[in-house]
């Protein structure tokens, strides 16, 4: 067992830590601190700037274009790039999509869609849940049926994270009514400006466009969309699932958090003394900061068996738990920290809102970005469903 | 002992619910939450013309209530249904100083607070202060028969609507003495007042107020000079008792979403309501809010005993914890609908939240009961 870094790794981390400070733009990072909602533009800026270095792709197979990095480096990448206040990756094509393609899909859709995924040219979404289709993800309803060389798709796709900005969508659909609902679903890549298809925009409690439902009407789809086999589509979400969940800790964005939480709480006055040094607000510090040290170790040695070979399974449910429940608590310290600061609200659909709200400790959307993170708990398999897996695999077997 | 409401107050809550069922819906709060307003004129003449407004006042100043049990009842009334209306602001914070500290012609106002034709706002805290109320910067200096007052208030609720200000400002004493502060009733129109205003994640709106010498003469001056921390201590007591019902009733709102959202929503081929997982949380919510009800009780209570402070800072530590627990433990049963604006529960979980950031959060409340425990 060694804890330190290799020289190796301390060298990346510089690295690192060099190219974002000179290539994150400082109005982007700015809105990053702050929980300002970003631009497409600056998102998509983002990407390119990345890609530029070859760090877009960070989990990719060099011969794909991808960086082929290790879980530490992954880890480094992460913790410096959440510390400089950097737009987070956006993961549907990257780390969801593409995954699944490396491994099932075959070669044409390989070269059609990956490399589109690293110049920016495709914006991909996520299209799993289903307003009747939540946890219970395999009872979805969406309907494609087969006609000539096309399927014909008619349902419905919902909480489509950042769908405003996607061309493509890939989806669940259902291609077999009469069997296990697992059984007969299948992995389609939609075109989103193929006629039929309407996306509507759904305010989140903050008061962000964020979400979107997605509404297929007779929407024609090629076959050669189909990823892999007809209603084998089951297998592939749930191995894109363990994908999704690889950065499910959310150890970078609680460092950055708790630096932030830190900051203010200096800046703050309680009782005519800084707010870090009152008892009460140190210890509630204390105690998750304490969980997030080791929530680290353990998110890197969940990475460093999965980088050896062994898929990550139950403990990547024990992470997104632990993660998103620390990420909640960090959110709620910053929100308390503020006091009546975390009242004041801008709403996006109110005219004039553009005129900045006090903000005397300089510490941005404290309130919305805690309401909003809610969501990390409920999305990506509820962290209900995740005590399932993980009970299924402890009581399992011992009759 | 008896816990059984008196026919009046039992008669108001019910005019009340049923008014606010008939008038009060999803739709229409949204719309009042975003609009530059911040709520209906419409609205707050019925709560006026309902006896509404006149039961937060004692006979004594023009009402006929004014208790901690009639505190309770109206806003438990109002946070089931999500009220944004500025009740709480002008009768209970502001009129309850007035009642207390006014002479014959400042006390003429709660007539038309009561009438619904006036609002007020109390411009106390400070951006610097936290939740401290002895910590006043902002000055008010006496000259020739008039007052001149300089400072800064962050925060002010309701100071858009508010035709007078009850500003705190310090006559002598250091930044945190509990001696040398004293009220004035500033008018709206004073010249060097200025507003800076902006919507409330949970409704409402407030302002940054800054006072450039504004100068008005000595009659505005609320209460002896430089002894109004009593004063001010008082009516908060009262506004947490009124703030602790209404999060209390949009606690049982949170609660009863919850409730049949779990036994309509299937998942897995049945309600969601019949795993075991889910019902103990749901237990567990009910246990919370029981425990937060007697809290209740006891604050609203004791609002004139000498064991207020203890007794309310018990209640407000309480409330605090519950409060978090009940709103996030509501929005994950639901899961991904409550996240959603339209939904009612969005704005309920966020009253509940927030209402641990006006006069003291769960920390500061234990801190002084641990002080009062201890003394």
């Amino acid at each position: 067992m060694d804890l330190t870094y290799t020289p190796e790794e301390q060298a990346f981390r510089a690295d690192v830590r060099a190219f974002l400070a000179d290539n994150l733009d400082a109005r982007t990072s700015e809105k990053v601190r702050l929980g300002q909602e970003l631009t497409k533009a600056e998102m998509e800026g983002w990407h390119a700037t990345l890609n530029a270095r070859g760090w877009l792709a960070q989990n990719w197979p060099r011969s794909h274009g991808g960086a082929e990095w290790s879980a530490v480096q992954r880890h480094i990448f992460e913790e410096e790039a959440a510390r400089a206040h950097a737009p987070r990756i956006v993961p549907f094509g990257l780390s969801m999509l593409a995954p699944v393609l490396m491994k099932f899909g075959s070669e044409a859709q390989q070269n059609q869609w990956l490399p589109r995924i690293l110049s920016g040219e495709d914006w991909w979404c996520q299209g799993y849940s289903e307003p009747g289709a939540g946890s219970d993800l395999a009872s979805l309803k969406t309907r494609a049926v087969r006609d000539g060389d096309h399927y014909v798709v008619n349902g419905q796709k919902a909480w489509t994270t950042l769908g405003q900005h996607a061309n493509m969508i890939f989806c669940l659909v259902r291609t077999d009514p009469d069997c296990k609902p697992q059984e007969g679903i299948s992995f389609l890549l939609i075109d989103m400006n193929t006629p039929g298809i309407e996306v509507r925009p759904v305010v989140l409690l903050d008061g962000t466009p964020e979400v979107n439902e997605v509404f297929f009407d007779d929407v024609r789809v090629p076959v050669e969309n189909l990823v892999g086999e007809e209603n084998k589509g089951w297998t592939y979400a749930k191995y894109l699932l363990t994908h999704e969940r690889t950065n499910i800790a959310g150890v970078g964005f609680s460092s950055a958090g708790l630096d932030s939480v830190k900051r203010i709480a200096r800046a703050a006055n309680h009782n005519g003394r800084p707010l870090i040094e009152n008892p009460h607000f140190a210890a509630r510090l204390a105690k998750v900061e304490i969980e997030l040290m080791a929530l680290s170790t353990s998110n890197l040695r969940i990475l460093a068996a999965a980088g050896a070979g062994r898929a990550p399974g139950v403990e990547a449910s024990m992470l997104k738990v632990k993660g998103t429940e620390i990420r909640q608590e960090i959110n709620d310290l910053a929100r308390r920290a503020v006091g009546s600061y975390a009242l004041p609200f801008a709403s996006e659909s109110l005219e004039g809102s553009n005129q900045p709200l006090p903000d005397p400790y300089d510490a941005g959307a404290v309130t919305g970005t805690y309401f909003n993170n809610r969501k990390i708990s409920i999305f990506g398999g509820a962290n209900e469903v995740q005590k399932n897996i993980i009970s299924k695999i402890a009581l399992g077997g011992r009759t | 002992m008896n816990f059984d409401l008196s026919d009046t107050r039992q008669m108001l809550s019910d005019t009340l619910r049923r008014f606010l069922a008939d008038k009060y819906d999803t739709g229409l709060r949204n719309a009042l939450v975003e609009d530059p307003r911040g709520y209906s004129e419409e609205i707050w003449a019925s709560f006026a013309e309902l006896g509404v407004i006149g039961a937060l006042f004692s006979e004594d100043a023009g009402g006929f209530g004014g208790e901690g049990g009639d505190l309770a009842v109206v806003f438990e009334e109002l946070g089931r249904a999500g009220v944004v209306e500025p009740l709480l602001d002008t009768a209970v914070l502001a009129g309850s100083l007035i009642a207390d500290l006014g002479n014959d012609s400042q006390r003429a106002l709660i007539e038309e607070v009561i009438a619904g034709s006036a609002h007020l706002a109390l411009a106390h805290g400070e951006p610097e202060a936290r939740y401290d109320l002895s910590c006043v910067t902002t000055t008010a200096t006496t000259d020739g028969g008039q007052i001149r007052l300089n400072g800064r208030k962050g925060v002010v609720m309701n100071a858009e609507a508010a035709d007078y200000l009850i500003v705190s400002a310090r006559e002598a004493g250091g930044s945190y003495d509990a001696e040398g502060i004293s009220l004035f009733v500033v008018p709206a129109e004073a010249p060097g007042l200025h507003l800076m205003g902006y919507g409330l994640a949970a409704g409402g709106r407030a302002a940054e107020v800054t006072l450039e010498n504004v100068t008005l003469p000595e009659t505005v001056r609320l209460g002896a000079s430089g002894a109004a921390l009593p004063a001010l201590e008082a009516a908060q007591a009262r506004a947490i008792v009124a703030q602790m019902a209404e999060t209390l009733g949009a606690m049982h709102t949170a609660c009863e979403m919850t409730q049949d959202y779990l036994m309509t929503r299937k998942q897995f081929g049945k309600p969601l309501g019949t795993f075991q997982a889910l019902q103990h949380r749901v237990a567990e919510m009910l246990i919370e809010m029981e425990q937060a009800r007697s809290a209740v009780i006891n604050a609203a209570g004791h609002l004139t005993s000498d064991d207020r402070d203890k007794q309310i800072s018990a209640a407000k530590a309480l409330m605090g914890q519950v409060g978090r627990r009940i709103a996030e433990e509501s929005i994950q049963m639901h899961g991904g609908i409550a996240m959603t604006q339209e939904y009612e529960l969005a704005h309920i979980a966020k009253r509940i939240v927030l209402a641990d950031h006006r006069f003291g959060d769960a920390d500061t409340h234990l801190e002084r009961f641990i002080q009062l425990a201890v003394a």
